[in-house]
């Protein structure tokens, strides 16, 4: 078994697919977290990524351009992004129902609009679809084992790598950042402060729509070459496991992303040497309920130590702790 | 909770006629079913070469046929007991999907007890719905459990725990109870004493829907006429109330997910004691997603439960009807579904209905104490 994790983890091949299945859930992670630090749950981005892989695939066929699919795919998403937004806001709809809802609407929906233009309910390979560039980066694809990994993926994957520094820059350099996470902390204060927080919630949702969208065409049009029902494979719903990993930030949904791209690609080789599929498929999700309890543990305890320094500091300046904290305190201070 | 003093059903049933803030939500409902319908027409229209007797087949399709009908009872088996389960979570206010795991697990267990244990018959379908019902509600908990632990969203952790129990599920078919002489993916027969007698004879009606109406009944007394049904109301409606009046809301949360996963995991045995010979689902059946539609049909009243399950089954029945014999997807149904609850979801449709109501008997009442006023000078 060690000798199996050495190979796999010394092998190129290994890393490169890391990469490529961490892309997708870097993405609408990262749309999960715009959208939850403006203040809205987002679970329509499954159904986001649905529409865009299906829309992105089937204008790619008709107009023979793989930039115009992903352009349709991305306003498809955007429009997903928008409906909740509507509902959510508009209409007072509770938005995790709305996105149950929303989701319900692509299950379904994807397969009808395919069933209806194709004659089958499960594959588009009758459609002549394109798929995205994968782009060889000269000089280092000649690199000896990082050159493999980093050179020759699909342009997505790179694209995946500048949206995490575009939200970043968005969430901590510009004015928007702020009103959204404003927003987000606490929609009274926010409105107060003469923002308004319906079309910051709209903002971040479409941002949230584009990044679904770059997410779902990448599935139907760089990691696979067709759509197939279902292809998100419940990737939205691991984005909002995974925001909560990432702790609201754009780097740290890198990490989130990779305890999922981890164990997915690991699924592909431990499949090779004979272990039952259903187990392996199994694992990244399992991995992902877990990683969500160890942050969400780790957090409580540094904030219940943030706590009890604040109250023990605070009865020492004020100089009317009670018999407790004042000894606490001397403890602290002979240690 | 208001007035419900021993009136019995039809009582309660008048109220939604009487009572303007139970009869605005009943149109809002009636208005979301009529509209899904007219919107599923459209869609067959929109794609169908024979859209009239596309149509026909999916809104006469189950009562056309003898055959149908039956099939559209059989079909409302599993969604009552996924929209039951779902609607005990919705009282505690909670929205977990859990339920598909309970009722898939459920099917698993039994599948194991119908194989493996030699019991006389009656005995041996009993026995493998009240295990499958405690497995079910074991794993009910969980996403109970990480929400109170460690405030995980129910929904996340129970839509992540569905993939690990579908796929953790198939694994025990798989390898421990496959029938490797069949070439399809199937577990062993089942033993013959497994098999839930029929309703009628020559149909697959099975006795199963009677142990539904049964679990609706007792949802029904359980959350409306019990002590521990009370508590789930009240801290589902305010949690806070319900802790200051010295109750344990996690403690209840708890229960309600295990008592919900119970009768999902009652309704995967009873679908498979049933329905099935052995095991040979070659997907997630997803009948919780079915049960989030019931429960909010039946605006979490078990008592409605039967009645928004026919619906959704008359409308899969007919769209299954349609489907075989037309070029329309069955998918379509699942869109409609989507539909549905997104019209069921907006509190707005229902509370501009109640402000405009409140708004005019303010003004009218402000009227009358002006008048009054002006006679008293």
């Amino acid at each position: 078994m060690i000798h199996f994790l050495i190979s796999v983890f010394g092998s190129s091949n290994y890393w490169y697919i890391v990469f490529r299945s961490t892309a997708p859930i870097l993405l609408v992670t990262l749309g999960a977290v715009i959208s939850e630090q403006a203040g809205i749950s987002n679970m329509a981005l499954e159904g986001a990524m649905l529409w865009a892989a299906l829309v992105g695939v089937i204008v790619s066929a008709a107009t023979g351009s793989a930039w115009m699919g992903l352009a349709a795919g991305i306003l498809a998403s955007i429009l997903v992004c928008v409906t909740l937004w509507y509902f959510a806001l508009k209409l007072e709809a509770n938005a995790v129902l709305v996105g149950v809802a929303l989701n319900l609407v692509a299950h379904g929906g994807t397969v009808f609009v395919l069933y209806s233009l194709t004659g089958d309910k499960g594959i588009s390979s009758s459609l002549a679809s394109k798929t995205l560039p994968f782009i060889k980066i000269p000089l280092i694809q000649d690199i000896p084992w990082l050159g493999k990994i980093i050179s020759g993926q699909n342009i997505v994957v790179y694209i995946s790598i500048i949206a995490v520094v575009v939200l970043n820059l968005i969430l901590n350099k510009y004015t928007i950042g702020r009103r959204i996470k404003a927003t987000g902390a606490n929609v009274e204060a926010a409105r107060s402060a003469g923002i308004n927080p319906d079309r910051v919630k709209l903002f971040a949702l479409v941002i949230a729509g584009v990044l679904a969208g770059f997410a779902g065409c990448f599935l139907s049009m760089g990691y696979t070459s067709n759509f197939t029902s279902g292809i998100a494979a419940g990737r939205g719903y691991v984005a909002n496991a995974a925001q909560v990993v990432a702790g609201g930030t754009a780097v740290g949904a890198i990490f989130a992303a990779l305890i999922f791209g981890l164990t997915d690609a690991l699924a592909t080789f431990l499949q090779n040497v004979g272990m039952p599929p259903e187990l392996i498929q199994a694992l990244p999700y399992a991995v992902t309920i877990l990683g969500f309890i160890v942050v969400t543990l780790s957090r409580d305890r540094r904030e219940a130590a943030r706590k009890r320094a604040l109250f023990s500091g605070g009865a020492a300046s004020g100089g009317a702790g009670d018999g407790g904290t004042a000894k606490k305190q001397a403890e602290g201070t002979g240690a | 909770m208001t007035s419900a003093r021993k009136r019995g059903f039809f009582h309660s049933i008048g109220l939604y006629f009487t009572d303007r803030d139970k009869l605005e939500p009943a149109v809002i409902t009636f208005f979301a079913v009529v509209f899904s319908i007219l919107a599923g027409v459209a869609l067959i229209f929109l794609v169908s070469k024979d859209p009239v007797t596309s149509t026909k087949n999916f809104l006469l399709g189950p009562v056309l046929r003898t055959y149908n009908f039956y099939y559209l009872m059989i079909a409302m088996v599993p969604i009552t007991f996924t929209g039951l389960a779902l609607c005990i979570v919705y009282q505690a206010k909670y929205l977990s999907l859990i339920a598909d795991s309970s009722f898939y697990m459920g099917a698993v267990i039994a599948t194991a007890i119908g194989i493996y244990l030699p019991l006389p018959k009656g005995l041996h379908p009993a026995v493998a719905m009240v295990v499958a019902g405690l497995g079910g509600g074991f794993i009910g908990l969980l996403p109970a459990i990480l929400k109170i632990k460690w405030r995980a969203n129910e929904l996340v952790s129970s839509l992540m725990l569905n993939y690990v129990f579908y796929f953790f599920g198939s694994f025990i078919i798989l390898y421990f109870l496959r029938d490797r002489n069949q070439s399809i993916l199937a577990s062993l027969p089942f033993r013959p004493t497994f098999a839930l007698t029929k309703l009628v004879p020559n149909t697959q009606l099975h006795t199963g829907f009677i142990v539904a109406a049964v679990a609706v009944v007792l949802v029904s007394l359980f959350i409306y006429r019990t002590k521990w049904g009370f508590e789930i109301r009240l801290s589902g409606a305010n949690p806070r109330f319900a802790t200051y009046a010295g109750l344990s809301v996690s403690g209840i949360a708890l229960y309600a997910h295990f008592i919900s996963g119970f009768i999902a995991g009652v309704g995967g045995a009873v679908e498979m004691s049933g329905l099935y010979r052995a095991f040979i689902w070659q997907m997630d059946p997803s009948y919780a997603w079915d049960g989030v539609i019931v429960a909010m049909l039946a605006r979490k009243n078990p008592k409605f439960v039967p009645l928004s399950a026919f619906f959704l089954a008359y409308l899969r029945v007919g769209a299954d009807f349609m489907s075989r014999r037309g070029d329309v997807a069955f998918e379509f149904i699942t869109f409609l579904q989507g539909l549905i609850i997104l019209i069921l979801a907006s509190d707005r449709l229902v509370n501009s209905f109640r402000a405009r109501r409140l708004r005019s008997d303010a003004l009218k009442s402000e009227a009358l104490a002006r008048k009054a006023a002006e006679v008293l000078e």
